[in-house]
């Protein structure tokens, strides 16, 4: 396609907020070109390419694993790959069952005529590395599958790549978030943060408290995730390199967790009555954590990550305040007025509860900012947008572990290619040692429910969360938002190509539109 | 409780207003009709309910309708709306058990006019009565395009229970839309629509009463419109010549697909500005922008200046006010920048034999009124951006086009004046939908008050 001009500077035709349209000489048309990256998305750290180009038959394609790759035709992940062109050798020299926390993503390809050849220290590493094989691959003008000579060194910037859904404010179907966790991979994302219960709802069907999905769910057999449900997820993202890490967030956002919990949620008072609300979880029964230790239990065997998110965001105190029995216990503990201090007593007690399970934790920044005392291998999520500089700046100089989401909040709309803001973001940009810099494992994209289902998650959430996806693999100076502009115009289209309803960045089109409707 | 009306021998419903009375005087459970969207103007209910059979329910052409079977509208609606009444309803294995029978639901409809074969216009009556008793429906309109209004009432007035079985209640409905004109506008040329999203959009639109396709079909980045008299403009300007293009079946294919559901479609090809595209496939059509003495290689809106012009135009619009049949047509004229005119020494010239001065709004009016007159010869009526009001006032009441408001800010004000300048407005302003965020809110575009500015 030819275009005119590359400003990255929206068209505004008519604009109805604000009284003016801004003019523009109409010649300012933003059709994407092509970078000397092609489509690659997330860049690589180390990129060779070439003008010598070779052509790909689907007749003549083989995998092959190398002699001395330690991984052979049982490793699973291997198989099941459904490239058009999937042919390449490669060795790796570890066969790893569970993707670790952090490590293994690196790979080395290198293209060449008859062979390409593709090494990873680990499997997950030469998934990467088949992913960007795949979008090595082009069309040229005759319809022929070629690609270039190519030799390419990768590792990802950040560890901790990862996507949030909520499945509570919505109930999300099976197949969309497998579908999610398939274009996860397609932007070499690695961590689900399954937000999967809330306020609104309580979909995860608990064996041993089945009552919670019972009464807590939208539905109680329409509207849930069986164990069967659950594991076919971990298990489709496991084979993607993609770890699932669960949140249960508490003590607040559990108002369906009372529903099929009785005495779990604090009853409110008005005056000296009941008022027939409730609050958050009850902090001084001890019948509060019977239940956390069985139900954690539960979820760090349903669960294999080394982690679980515990929430503990948004604790709201009116309802505690109003609770006589509270106010005794306050008194009692010595807490004065300041309904922190239970909040800390409950997390306390809750990541004690947890650590016996063996599993780390995460937790969002409210834990870490009422002082809390958490493990040293605590994960602080950083979400409040604001101060988050300075915010970055407390939790790596309090030596934790820190995750960044607090300007990827993808459930916030706003007209335009806001996917540049996304893009810009530097997570390193905040004042502080280089110690305190590496403590910082990478971030992740929100799509919070309350505006989302599965009519509308996908064109939402991508390509913007691509955005993030290269801010969080590719190098700090990978800034180039021109050349991005058309890696990224390429690689959605690459995405509709593949059936996924990703939304467009600007005025132009895909060869192959999506179909779906 | 069926009556015997001695005139036509059908059976009706007991005069509902009487029973209305009664039932407002005893105050007996009376609800205004709940899950229908939009709210009918006249409605009432009540808890009485009837079960409806999908092996028994029956659409009937009543005998005093001017429509009767071969009403290619009314016979394709019925087919529809029994699948929108009944999902999942399949004509089984099963058996048809003998008593099913015995409860069936006939849901009649007459029509004043017969109207079958047209097209909806922008007078089309869109009024409908609809009467809902024991065994049987009564709805009543004058065209068929108000048939299909009442259908999609009665579609929404059936319910299932928790066993699945579909029922409707006692319910008496007058209604009719408050505005005539009540249109989506979809974009074709920043985003090449495959058919089948028009059509889906469609569709949708049918369930909410919308009657207005305008379909901006062109515009800058592509012109994926392929004219049989110009097949030069899409096979240059669309964004690629055989896949993102809408050959005549493909409009054809729309045009008819709305009409079957009562929903007219609009064109709309804009200009003068909005036509990078078109300058691709039309040369000296768009005006040569110049630098200093020379042109630039860049090019502006469309040039006023050339007699070629507006036989282009002419010749284009021919084609499509037939291929379009409705007798409105848009004609965009929004957002001309006048850059590129000043730029261009012919153009200057022009302005001066003309005596307009330097006054560049001049030049545009009188390229409006050029194209309005073509269309007025081609029996079409015009609709026109707001610019094309707010430039020239006076020239707009000569040509009686329809004023189309999208500016923000104070857009009554806007629709005050044209409507005061004696013209006919649609308002788009307040509900530019493509611009959301920071998180849905559908309030702000319901709470607009088309109305609500001084004056008669």
């Amino acid at each position: 396609p030819r275009s005119t001009h590359s400003s990255i500077h929206p068209q505004r035709r008519r604009a109805s907020e604000g009284g003016t349209t801004s003019w523009h000489l109409s010649n300012y048309q933003l059709v994407a070109q092509s970078s000397r990256y092609g489509s690659l998305w997330p860049l690589p750290q180390k990129v060779q390419l070439s003008d010598v180009s070779f052509k790909l038959t689907t007749s003549s394609f083989r995998i092959v694993d190398a002699k001395e790759s330690s991984a052979g035709p049982s490793c699973k992940h291997l198989t099941f790959l459904n490239f058009s062109c999937h042919c390449v050798i490669f060795s790796t020299s570890t066969f790893v069952l569970w993707a670790t926390s952090f490590e293994g993503n690196e790979y080395e390809l290198t293209v060449n005529q008859p062979f390409a050849v593709l090494k990873a220290p680990k499997v997950w590493g030469a998934l990467h590395g088949l992913e960007t094989f795949s979008q090595l691959v082009y069309k040229d003008e005759f319809g022929t599958k070629n690609i270039n000579q190519t030799t390419i060194s990768d590792f990802p910037r950040f560890a901790h790549r990862g996507i949030l859904l909520d499945s509570s404010r919505h109930f999300l179907p099976i197949k969309v978030i497998l579908a999610n966790l398939e274009t996860m991979a397609m932007n070499k994302f690695n961590v689900f943060h399954w937000h999967i219960v809330d306020d609104q709802s309580f979909p995860y069907l608990s064996r041993t408290f089945p009552q919670l999905s019972q009464k807590g769910a939208y539905h109680p057999y329409t509207h849930v995730y069986t164990p069967a449900d659950v594991k076919m997820v971990i298990e489709f993202a496991r084979l993607r390199g993609i770890r699932v890490v669960p949140e249960y967030d508490t003590p607040g956002h559990t108002q369906s967790w009372g529903k099929g919990q009785a005495d779990l949620l604090t009853p409110c008072y008005a005056g000296s009555k009941p008022s027939g609300a409730f609050g958050p979880v009850n902090p001084i029964l001890n019948t509060t954590y019977d239940f956390m230790t069985q139900f954690f239990k539960e979820i760090s065997t349903v669960f294999p990550d080394a982690y679980i998110h515990l929430g503990g965001d948004e604790v709201d105190f009116t309802c505690w305040k109003s609770n006589p029995d509270i106010q005794k216990f306050m008194e009692q503990q010595g807490f004065g007025q300041d309904y922190s201090k239970l909040e800390s007593f409950y997390i306390q007690k809750l990541l004690n509860i947890v650590s016996t399970t063996n599993k780390g934790y995460m937790i969002w920044q409210e834990v870490f900012d009422n002082g809390v005392k958490l493990k040293p291998d605590t994960v602080v999520h950083v979400w409040i947008g604001g101060a988050t500089d300075e915010e970055m700046h407390k939790v790596t100089g309090a030596g934790y572990t820190t995750i960044l989401s607090a300007p990827w909040y993808l459930d916030y709309i706003s007209y335009g290619q806001d996917w540049q803001k996304y893009y810009k973001v530097e997570p390193l940009s905040f004042n502080g040692t280089e110690e305190q810099k590496k403590l910082v494992i990478g971030g992740e994209a929100c799509l919070w429910g309350e505006y989302v289902d599965a009519t509308n998650l996908t064109p939402r959430l991508w390509p913007r969360a691509s955005a993030v996806a290269e801010r969080l693999w590719s190098a700090k100076d990978v800034t180039d938002i021109s050349d991005a502009f058309n890696r990224l115009s390429a690689h959605r289209c690459r995405m509709v190509e593949r059936d996924i309803p990703a939304e467009p960045l600007f005025s132009s089109y895909c060869p192959h539109e999506y179909k779906g409707v | 409780m069926r009556v015997m009306d001695s005139v036509s021998g059908r059976y009706t419903c007991l005069n509902m207003n009487y029973l209305l009375l009664i039932m407002i005087h005893i105050g007996v459970g009376l609800h205004a009709v709940g899950g229908v969207w939009p709210m009918p103007q006249i409605s009432a209910s009540s808890p009485e309910q009837y079960p409806l059979n999908p092996e028994a329910f029956y659409f009937e052409y009543g005998r005093q309708s001017e429509a009767q079977p071969g009403c290619s509208v009314l016979d394709a609606a019925f087919k529809r709306y029994f699948s929108l009444i009944f999902p999942d309803y399949f004509p089984g294995a099963n058996v048809r058990l003998q008593f099913s029978v015995n409860r069936p639901f006939t849901l009649e409809v007459s029509v004043d006019h017969d109207g079958c074969d047209g097209y909806p216009s922008q007078e089309s009556s869109e009024r409908y009565n609809l009467s809902v008793c024991a065994g049987q429906a009564s709805l009543k309109a004058e065209t068929v395009w108000g048939a299909l209004r009442g259908l999609e009432t009665f579609s929404q007035l059936v319910y299932q229970d928790d066993f699945g079985s579909f029922f409707v209640n006692k319910t008496d409905i007058e209604d009719f839309p408050r505005f005539q004109f009540r249109g989506i506008l979809l974009d074709t040329s920043r985003h090449y629509l495959p058919v089948q999203a028009i059509l889906k959009t469609l569709d949708a639109m049918a369930y909410s009463k919308f009657n207005v396709f305008h379909w901006h079909i062109v515009d800058d980045p592509s012109f994926p419109y392929q004219s049989q008299t110009f097949p030069d403009l899409s096979a240059k300007g669309a964004f690629h010549p055989m896949t993102h293009i809408y050959t005549q079946t493909d409009v054809q294919r729309v045009i008819s697909y709305a009409r079957l559901r009562g929903i007219r479609v609009l064109p709309e090809f804009d200009s003068p500005g909005h036509t990078q595209s078109w300058g691709k496939g039309q040369s000296d059509l768009l005006t040569p922008c110049y630098k200093g003495g020379t042109p630039s290689g860049a090019f502006g809106p469309v040039n006023p200046t050339l007699p070629s012009t507006y036989q282009f135009i002419a010749r284009l619009f021919k084609e499509v006010s037939s291929v379009f049949p409705d007798s409105y047509i848009h004609l965009g004229g929004d957002e001309v920048n006048f850059f590129c005119w000043k730029s261009n020494p012919d153009v200057r010239a022009f302005m001066q034999k003309m005596g307009f001065g330097t006054d560049f709004t001049k030049l545009e009016a009188f390229y409006m009124e050029s194209i309005v007159n073509i269309t007025s010869t081609l029996n079409k009526t015009a609709i026109v951006w707001q610019d094309v009001f707010d430039y020239h006032e006076r020239f707009q009441r000569r040509l009686q086009s329809v004023v189309e408001v999208w500016r923000g800010g104070c857009y009554l004000c806007e629709v005050r004046k044209a409507t005061k300048a004696g013209l006919r407005v649609i308002l788009a302003a307040p509900w530019y939908l493509d611009q959301p965020g920071p998180t849905h809110n559908w309030t702000p575009y319901y709470t607009v008050w088309p109305l609500a500015f001084k004056d008669s």
